[in-house]
């Protein structure tokens, strides 16, 4: 793939131009026709808010009503209405869309960090222990299918509070996939690394510092990765169903304000976030990996 | 004296039955009976086909594996676990390839000198680095490096450690025939510079009468044993140019083929 020459962005570029020409011809109203209605049919129309009438007496679609698919220019004039209060807050449930991107990255990134350091602690001592990996592994197998959303209402009972519930259901999508690899990674350690490090005498600390997580890593990361996207998958249903203020539930509110521009803007912003998220994860990773 | 005494080694591994996962209580016996002892500043080498038990041994002197009779005297001690005063220069190289070669060796440095400053460490472990000829590569990961300057590194690592023993796994069987030889070199003047003792298991006859005091000679397993032990009498220093000429390297080199190839016909030795 490297071998080509042509840059990847003009056709991507290109991609994006057909999709919004598409989406906007699909989306694109047609001027009410008031042919073959009766008065009484257009009044009722109007009644209900459906038409108004104009100036010379016809009559035209209520542009303050949304009907079908709002198209690409709707959902544009959305965002920059969007951004333009993005740090402004005007009352418990609508605040700007900087504030709710802050709330779901820091309630994501709790509950990633946690599981995390739980999963590689963990995934470290099972590796290292072929017993200890055998007699936990049917715990792990029946807990690991389990989709994390399940145990919301248990953890909403247990912990009674909506704001840690999300990251604890943040934390259990997080939680296998990193567990599973960093035991990997370090049972199959390269022996001689393991026998080097024993003829230095490491003690079981800097063994684990300087040898296992190391030579782990790239398993490790692997794992991360995987947790990274369950967890990010998670986070957006997890605050819908808790009505916890982030991304995920602005979605939810815009969906329950009937405003499919803002599910659209809302869904936009969701991607951007895993994008950000996405990046400073690879940026982190680069750092660990190394060539064999 | 004795410095090194391998002392009626035995060893019995479990056989595995069909599924590979327990013992059926039946065993397969390497080792039998191996003794051996070398004195302080000797390089010897033990020669024999793959799989004949040579690397267990190796692995039972550097603490890896443990014997089922018999046991391991160093310098007075009975040894049974890996220890700084047994330092292994593997065939694998073994370096770990997130450090650079500078701090692969460095690692083992700060690892058998615990007390000492970090100027210091970095001083001893550039000595080692200057001594094996890889001023140049110590900011490089070992990916990065060819097989012989690996080995280096591995020898610097062992050196640096100064142990009371080295332990040489078949340490040039994965290094091109030409770099060989330079590297066997470099390892005879590091070991007489450091007055080592060596212990080294090897297939290969030219590298063990060019670099070795004595040759043991051991049998196939099971219940490999060492058959003899040849005495190198080639005066140091020795070049590989030169020693093919002498009738005693003729000599000797015939006396360990002919062993060789009376052992069993699974594998042939290499020349």
């Amino acid at each position: 793939m490297k071998s080509s020459t042509q840059p990847a962005w003009i056709i991507s570029l290109v991609i994006l131009g057909v999709f919004l020409l598409g989406w906007h011809l699909v989306t694109v109203q047609p001027a009410f026709d008031p042919a073959g209605l009766s008065e009484e049919q257009l009044q009722g129309l109007e009644f209900k808010g459906d038409i108004v009438r104009t100036g010379d007496g016809g009559y035209r679609y209520n542009p303050d009503k949304s009907r079908g698919i709002p198209g690409p220019l709707v959902v544009f004039k959305k965002t920059i209405d969007e951004l333009s209060v993005a740090f402004e807050k005007k009352g418990t449930n609508d605040h700007g869309i900087a504030h709710l991107v802050r709330y779901t990255v820091t309630r994501f990134a709790a509950g990633f960090i946690a599981a995390s350091v739980v999963a590689i602690l963990v995934g470290v001592l099972i590796g290292l222990s072929p017993l200890l990996y055998r007699s936990l592994n049917p715990f792990i197998q029946v807990l690991k299918p389990i989709s994390p959303l399940a145990w919301m209402p248990l953890m909403l009972y247990s912990v009674q509070d909506p704001t840690w519930t999300a990251i604890l259901v943040v934390f259990m999508a997080a939680l296998w996939p990193t567990i599973a690899n960093t035991a990997f990674g370090v049972s199959t350690i390269r022996k001689d690394y393991l026998q080097v490090a024993s003829l230095l005498q490491l003690s079981w600390w800097r063994r684990l510092l300087t040898v296992i997580l190391p030579a782990a890593a790239p398993a490790i990361v692997a794992g991360l990765r995987i947790s990274f996207g369950s967890a990010l998958v998670a986070v957006v249903p997890a605050e819908m169903l808790l009505g916890e203020l982030g991304v995920g539930y602005l979605t939810w509110i815009e969906w329950n304000n009937l405003d499919i521009s803002g599910v659209m803007f809302a869904i936009l912003i969701v991607g951007v976030v895993g994008v950000i998220l996405d990046f400073g994860f690879n940026r982190l990773a680069r750092l660990v990996s190394y060539a064999e | 004296m004795d410095y090194l005494t391998i002392d009626h080694v035995t060893k019995h591994f479990p056989l595995l039955n069909g599924s590979g996962s327990s013992s059926n209580g039946k065993t397969f016996c390497v080792l039998k009976n191996v003794s051996l002892r070398v004195s302080k500043g000797e390089f010897i080498t033990t020669i024999g086909h793959s799989g004949c038990g040579k690397s267990t041994l190796l692995n039972i002197i550097a603490g890896f594996d443990k014997g089922s009779e018999g046991g391991i005297v160093l310098d007075g001690k009975e040894v049974d676990q890996p220890g700084l005063d047994r330092m292994v220069v593997f065939q694998s190289f073994a370096l770990m390839p997130w450090l650079t070669a500078f701090n692969n060796i460095r690692l083992a440095v700060k690892a058998a000198y615990p007390s000492w400053d970090e100027t210091k460490v970095r001083e001893h472990t550039q000595k080692y680095i200057d001594l094996m000829g890889l001023k140049g590569a110590e900011g490089k990961r070992p990916t990065f490096l060819s097989g012989g300057m690996r080995q280096r590194v591995g020898l610097a690592r062992a050196f640096a450690v100064e142990p009371k023993v080295l332990l040489l796994d078949e340490p040039f069987a994965q290094i091109d025939a030409l770099t060989r030889g330079v590297i066997q070199e470099e390892l005879i003047r590091m070991w007489s510079a450091t007055q080592s003792t060596v212990f080294m298991v090897t297939h290969d006859v030219d590298e063990a009468i060019l670099l070795s005091d004595r040759i043991a000679l051991m049998t196939n397993s099971p219940e490999a044993k060492i058959a003899e032990c040849l005495d190198v009498n080639i005066p140091r220093p020795r070049s590989r140019a030169t020693i093919i000429d002498l009738p005693e390297y003729t000599r000797l080199r015939n006396h360990v083929l002919h062993f060789l190839m009376t052992q069993g016909s699974e594998g042939k030795p290499e020349t």
